[in-house]
Formats: C-alpha cells, sequence, structure tokens
C-alpha cells in the first residue's frame, strides 16, 4: 500500500497549492519539491523490489461496478512500469528544481508548481495503471496538463493558439483510442490487462465485416482493428505523423514544461502505450508494420525539418519528434526492449538539451533565436559543456548513453526482418543527420563571434544554482544511463518476442560501426560546414533553394492541414453561424416573443381604462349568460 | 287586484332604466343616481313578491336595501368630490386610469 503514495504525494502537493495557493505564493516549492522528491525515493524502493523479480499489484478504489463491468483503479508494478517510474520522477524532480530558478518571480509561481504536480500526479497513474481505461482517463489528464502548461503564458496570443492546437490535435488521436478501449470491451469483456492479453491470444483467430453497416465486405482481424485504434492515441501523444504537428508549437510553454513534459515523459506514453500493450500487438503483424512505417516516416521528417530551424527549442523539438519516431519504430519491429531503453536515455538527454536551452534563454533575456547567439561558450560554461554531453548523447557518440541505446535499437531492428533492414538504412541516414543537426546547435550557439544583441551582451552570466545543478545531475545520466543494463532488465517483460540472441551477429557489429560513423560523420560535417567555413549554409541553402525552404517551412504540412481542416471548418462554422443561426434559430426565438408581443397588443386594446366600457361588458356578459340559462 | 307581473314589468323597466344610464351617462352623480335606480327596481321586487306571498321578510329587506343605499350613496358622493378636486371635473371619460 506504501507505494500507492508515489502517484498521491504530488496529488496532494497539487492539492495544497490549488486551494491554497495564494497563502502560499512565492514558497510554492516548499510544498511540491519535498513531494516529488518523496515519490522518487519510494520509486526506488520499488524499482528495488521489482528487480528481485516480483510483480507488485495494488487494487486502490473501485469506480463502479454495473453488470459485468467492473471498473476500477489499481496499480501495477513489472519492470516496464518501474523504468518509467524511475524516469517520470527523477526527471519531475529536476525539472521542479529547475522551475525554481527559471521561474522565480513569474506571477504565475504557485500555479506553475500546482499544475506540473497534478501532471507528475497523472503521468504516476497512467504508467501505474492495471487497466485500460485507468490508463485512459490520466492519458486525458496528461493532456489537460499539457494543455494548461503550454498556454501558462495565456496572455500571449500565440500560446493560447499553440495550447488549442495541442488540444485538438490530441483530440484526433485520443478519438481512435476511444473506439479501441470499446472494442477490447466488446470483444473481450474486461478492460483489466491480466483478462484481456490471455484471452487476446484465444481470440487471434477472429475478424470482423467493416463494411457490414454498408452492405460490403472487408474482413479485417479484429485484433489488427483494436491496434491500430490504440496506435491512433499513441500517435497523437506521442507526436508521430501526421498527427506531430503540435509538438513543435508546444514549445510556447515555459522551457521546464518543454523538458518535462513534451520531451522526456507525456510524449513517449505512446511509445509507453505500445510497449505495454505489446501482447495485443505481437498478434496483429499489420498493425506491427503500421506501426514501424508511421515510426520510421516521423523519425526521417522530423531530422530534416530540426535541420534548417532557427529557434533552438523548435530544433531540439523537432529532434524530440524524430527520437520518438525511433522508438516507435522499434516498438513496430517487435524490439520493445530497445524501444524503450532508447526512450529512457533519451528522457535524460533530451530532458538536458531542453533544460540547457532554457538556461541559454533565461541568459539571454528570452532570445531563442539561435542568429543572435554564438561565442557563449566563455559566458556560460557549465551550460556549455552540459548541452555538449547532451548532444554528443543524442547525435550517438561513443560511450555515452545515446550511442549505447540507439546501436542497440538499430541493431534489434536489423535483426526482425526485411522490413526491419530497409528501415534500418533510414534509421542510419537519420542518425548522421541528428548528429548534423545537435551539433549545428551547438556551433550556432556556443562557437565563433558573439550575435547576442549588444544591451545584454554584458549582463550574460551563468544562471542560479537550481538551474545548473540539475543540468549536471542530468549529464551525468547521459552518460550512465547507457551501462544500466536495461534492455536485459526489460526482456522478461517481453518474453513472447523473438529471441535476441543475434543482436551480437557479423551483422550486428556493422551496424554497431555504421551508426558510430554516422554520428561521428555528422559531427564533422556541422563542424566543416558552422565552424570552418560559416558563410557555407548561405551558399547551400541558396543552392538547393526547394529543399531549404521545404525544411524550413516544415514541408508544408501545417499549411496543408491549414487549407485542409482549419478553414473549411472556420468557413462552414461561419456559414452556419451567418445562416443557420442568426436565420433559423434566432428567428424563431425572435419570432414568438414577437408573436406574444403582438398579441398582447391586440388584448390591450380591450382595456380602455373606461369604467363604462368594463360596465357594458359585465352587463354584456350577464345578458349573454342569462340568455344561455333561458334558451338551454 | 293587481297581477304581480305587472310589478315586475315596471321593475325591469326601472332596472334597465338604470342600466342605460349606468352605461350612457357621462356625468359620475348621474351615475350614481341611475346606480340607486337599479337598487330601486329589486326593491319593487321585493314588496311585490312580499305581498303575492304574504312574507313581511321581504318588506323587512327593502328597509335594509334603503339603509345600505343611503350609506352607499354617501360614500358615492364622497368619492365624487374626491374625485372632483383631483381633477376638477365629474366627466366619466377624463377617468381612465384604470387600464394596463
Amino acid at each position: 500500500m506504501l507505494y500507492a503514495l508515489i502517484p498521491l504525494l504530488p496529488l496532494a502537493a497539487f492539492l495544497v497549492l490549488g486551494l491554497a495557493g495564494s497563502r502560499i505564493k512565492a514558497n510554492a516549492h516548499v510544498v511540491a519539491v519535498p513531494a516529488v522528491l518523496l515519490s522518487l525515493v519510494l520509486s526506488l524502493s520499488a524499482f528495488a523490489e521489482v528487480a528481485s523479480g516480483s510483480i507488485i499489484s495494488v487494487p486502490l478504489y473501485t469506480w463502479f461496478t454495473s453488470g459485468n463491468l467492473d471498473i476500477h483503479f489499481g496499480l501495477y508494478i513489472d519492470r516496464l512500469t518501474a523504468v518509467m517510474l524511475l524516469l517520470v520522477t527523477v526527471v519531475s524532480s529536476l525539472v521542479h528544481i529547475y522551475t525554481i530558478g527559471y521561474m522565480h518571480g513569474e506571477p504565475g509561481y504557485v500555479r506553475f508548481f500546482s499544475y506540473i504536480a497534478l501532471f507528475t500526479f497523472s503521468m504516476l497513474m497512467l504508467v501505474l495503471a492495471d487497466n485500460l481505461l485507468q490508463l485512459f482517463v490520466f492519458w486525458e489528464a496528461v493532456g489537460l496538463c499539457s494543455y494548461l502548461l503550454i498556454g501558462h503564458w495565456y496572455e500571449r496570443a500565440s500560446a493560447c493558439a499553440a495550447a488549442t492546437k495541442a488540444f485538438l490535435v490530441n483530440r484526433v488521436g485520443d478519438f481512435g483510442f476511444m473506439l479501441g478501449l470499446l472494442l477490447v470491451w466488446s470483444s473481450f469483456g474486461s478492460l483489466n490487462y491480466h483478462d484481456v492479453f490471455p484471452a487476446a491470444h484465444e481470440s487471434a483467430g477472429q475478424s470482423m465485416n467493416l463494411l457490414g453497416l454498408f452492405g460490403g465486405t472487408w474482413e479485417v482481424p479484429v485484433l489488427t482493428v483494436i491496434c491500430l485504434l490504440l496506435f491512433a492515441g499513441a500517435m497523437g501523444k506521442s507526436a508521430q505523423v501526421p498527427l506531430h504537428v503540435w509538438l513543435p508549437d508546444a514549445m510556447e510553454g515555459p522551457t521546464p514544461i518543454s523538458a518535462l513534459i513534451h520531451a522526456a515523459t507525456m510524449v513517449t506514453a505512446g511509445v509507453f502505450l505500445v510497449a505495454r500493450l505489446s501482447p495485443l500487438y505481437n498478434l496483429s503483424p499489420t498493425a506491427m508494420n503500421v506501426v514501424a512505417l508511421v515510426g520510421a516516416s516521423t523519425m526521417v521528417l522530423g531530422a530534416t525539418i530540426a535541420l534548417t530551424q532557427t529557434d533552438i527549442k523548435r530544433v531540439v523539438a523537432y529532434s524530440t519528434v524524430s527520437q520518438l519516431g525511433y522508438m516507435v519504430m522499434a516498438c513496430g519491429l517487435g524490439a520493445y526492449a530497445s524501444g524503450m531503453y532508447h526512450l529512457l536515455t533519451h528522457g535524460a538527454f533530451k530532458a538536458l538539451l531542453f533544460l540547457g536551452c532554457g538556461s541559454i534563454i533565461i541568459a539571454l533575456h528570452h532570445e531563442q533565436d539561435m542568429r543572435h547567439m554564438g561565442g557563449l561558450r566563455d559566458k556560460l560554461p557549465v551550460t556549455y559543456w552540459t548541452f555538449v554531453v547532451g548532444s554528443l548523447a543524442l547525435a550517438g557518440f561513443p560511450l555515452t548513453a545515446g550511442f549505447f541505446s540507439k546501436d542497440d535499437l538499430l541493431v534489434s531492428a536489423w535483426s526482425s526482418g526485411s522490413l526491419g533492414q530497409v528501415l534500418t538504412i533510414f534509421g542510419l541516414l537519420t542518425a548522421l543527420l541528428t548528429a548534423f543537426y545537435s551539433f549545428r546547435l551547438v556551433f550556432v550557439t556556443f562557437w565563433g563571434p558573439s550575435r547576442v544583441d549588444p544591451h545584454h551582451a554584458p549582463h550574460v552570466h551563468e544562471p542560479s544554482r537550481t538551474i545548473t545543478t540539475p543540468l549536471l545531475i542530468l549529464a551525468v545520466f547521459s552518460i550512465l544511463t547507457g551501462y544500466l543494463g536495461i534492455p536485459a532488465f526489460l526482456e522478461p517483460v517481453f518474453s513472447t518476442q523473438q529471441d535476441s540472441a543475434v543482436h551480437h551477429g557479423g551483422a550486428g557489429l556493422i551496424i554497431m560501426i555504421a551508426a558510430t560513423a554516422m554520428g561521428l560523420g555528422g559531427i564533422t560535417a556541422a563542424y566543416y560546414v558552422y565552424v570552418l567555413n560559416p558563410d557555407l549554409p548561405d551558399r547551400l541553402a541558396q543552392q538547393w533553394t526547394s529543399l531549404y525552404q521545404g525544411s524550413l517551412n516544415k514541408w508544408y504540412v501545417d499549411q496543408a492541414y491549414d487549407r485542409a481542416f482549419v478553414r473549411p471548418t472556420f468557413t462552414t462554422a461561419s456559414a452556419l453561424w451567418r445562416r443557420i443561426d442568426v436565420h433559423v434559430i434566432d428567428g424563431a426565438v425572435n419570432g414568438v416573443a414577437r408573436a406574444i408581443a403582438w398579441g398582447a397588443w391586440l388584448l390591450r386594446l380591450i382595456q380602455s381604462g373606461q369604467t363604462q366600457h368594463y360596465a357594458l361588458a359585465m352587463a354584456m356578459g350577464v345578458l349573454l349568460i342569462v340568455t344561455v340559462f333561458v334558451v338551454f | 287586484m293587481i297581477p304581480v307581473s305587472y310589478y315586475l314589468m315596471l321593475s325591469a323597466i326601472v332596472f334597465f332604466t338604470g342600466v342605460a344610464g349606468v352605461l350612457i351617462r357621462r356625468n359620475i352623480i348621474a351615475i350614481l343616481l341611475s346606480v340607486e335606480l337599479m337598487l330601486n327596481a329589486t326593491n319593487i321586487n321585493f314588496v311585490a313578491f312580499s305581498d303575492h306571498f304574504h312574507d313581511l321578510g321581504g318588506q323587512v329587506f327593502v328597509f335594509f336595501a334603503l339603509t345600505v343605499a343611503a350609506a352607499e350613496v354617501a360614500v358615492g358622493l364622497a368619492i365624487i368630490i374626491a374625485l372632483h378636486r383631483s381633477k376638477a371635473t365629474i366627466n366619466v371619460e377624463e377617468f381612465n386610469l384604470l387600464k394596463w
């Protein structure tokens, strides 16, 4: 039962801050930080218990029972959950500490802390869920927190638009998720993992007619439909093509949020979902292939866009999209353990990169455009070195965490079959791009001549220790997580998949060497282009104008959605408003009022105020009554 | 012996004269007088039936009616004086506030 406190402590912090925030004000961190740190300690103890081989199951609360539908909340901790628990609590704790310095003196200080405490609670409940409905409830809750925190600076129109966009794009995916839940319920009669997974095995052969409603025939295995619908939810949350558009815009939120929600934890929920439901996905090769292809295309698309962006947070955001693509691709190829491994290491080094960006942004008085940076190496030494460590890990430089996880991922992908081998080639090319854009960021921001606004240039200095300490800790994690043997630790959870003995065959070694060469090549290329020949990028941009413009404009996906969905919606809504609403609905409402007013005007004519008219009416009435009485 | 129907005819004529006066006359005092006519028409009925049925109750009732009518006229005249003070007229068409 003690482990129930892991999610409940952040919830308590949220309630205290939310209800008594106006009295706490600048001391909000005194409430939130200890709560999350205590959760972290409890998570460590849960991790230790799970690592010894047991599985913890804590029933919490029965929500409702109706017929044979039994909805309850419960905690289920196996090795997969334990890894996620550690990731969430560690990153959340560090981000809480970082926030003390980053949001210092902001008017929304308490609100910010209460929301990130609520987010931590929701995310922990999501990973701890022992049934699909609980997962879904907190899936929505983290989406809500994301919305609230992206719009933290709600007085900025762009932040509001970004928050709305994130919410709406996620709705698209979550609609699929909800349909998937209904289909799971109608197929298996339960939403609990321990009921659904065995039942799925038995119903593997069943199929359903998708066109039955229209009289057609299109038999599709039920499990494939379920997996694809649930994956639609994962695509929304984990920013997979074509629902990736919200994540880069989400950078409008404060930087600690970008690190916590939009890099390390919430966006990985989709990957976690696929890994958690691996017993279902393993039974549907079609769904697996779709997952792998979506992941691979996201991976390539994100990396190509990240090459040309100039806002430092957007570069890292597109890098996140690309890395999420890697993880989803790995899950789609059956390499769940590798995907989760990369998720964990990525959580460490991407949180580090985002927090590093935040440190730069604070030091430069909220400047995010890298064209106005440069030469920050000497002024921000701690930020610089931690940023370099994070970039090395992202680029897959040997002996960093990213090196181990990316190699493991690509080797597993290669050994999974012919589709995996094709996608591995793309993965290697993306690794080259990854190394290039991450070191483009390092070189343009920290090297070369200073292009900082002369007003701020003399005052640029390292931010407070609450900001640099989390950077240093995350830098250590960005190297350390590579040596923990996570894939072997996770292997028992995904025991049904093919054995991993092929990992270290001859092909595996070649992939490893190739991946390392790609990483080093990318770094060298970035050095050649951005340090040795600073005028080369402009010439390249002029020579390859269409490619450059395409990448700079994010391959026009946003514009296409604007044309295809946003503007038609606005036009339809406007037409409905002007025609239907104004004329039909308002017409009916006002018409009723007008009819009553006209009737009242008619009746009013009877009342003249002349006493004799009333007396006449009385006399006529008596006459009438008497006549009726006499005649009938 | 005059049949009771003659009295009733007389009473009806007096009553409808009163009704017509109430509905037609503009002078409030004339209206008040017309109301008295209507009252007296009923008194004629009372006395006629009292005689017809040899029951003195009807004649006793007429005394009550006369007393009440006297009191009513006193109140009515007082109201008319109040009305005359407020509008300086006793034309009933001027008093048309009793609407809406």
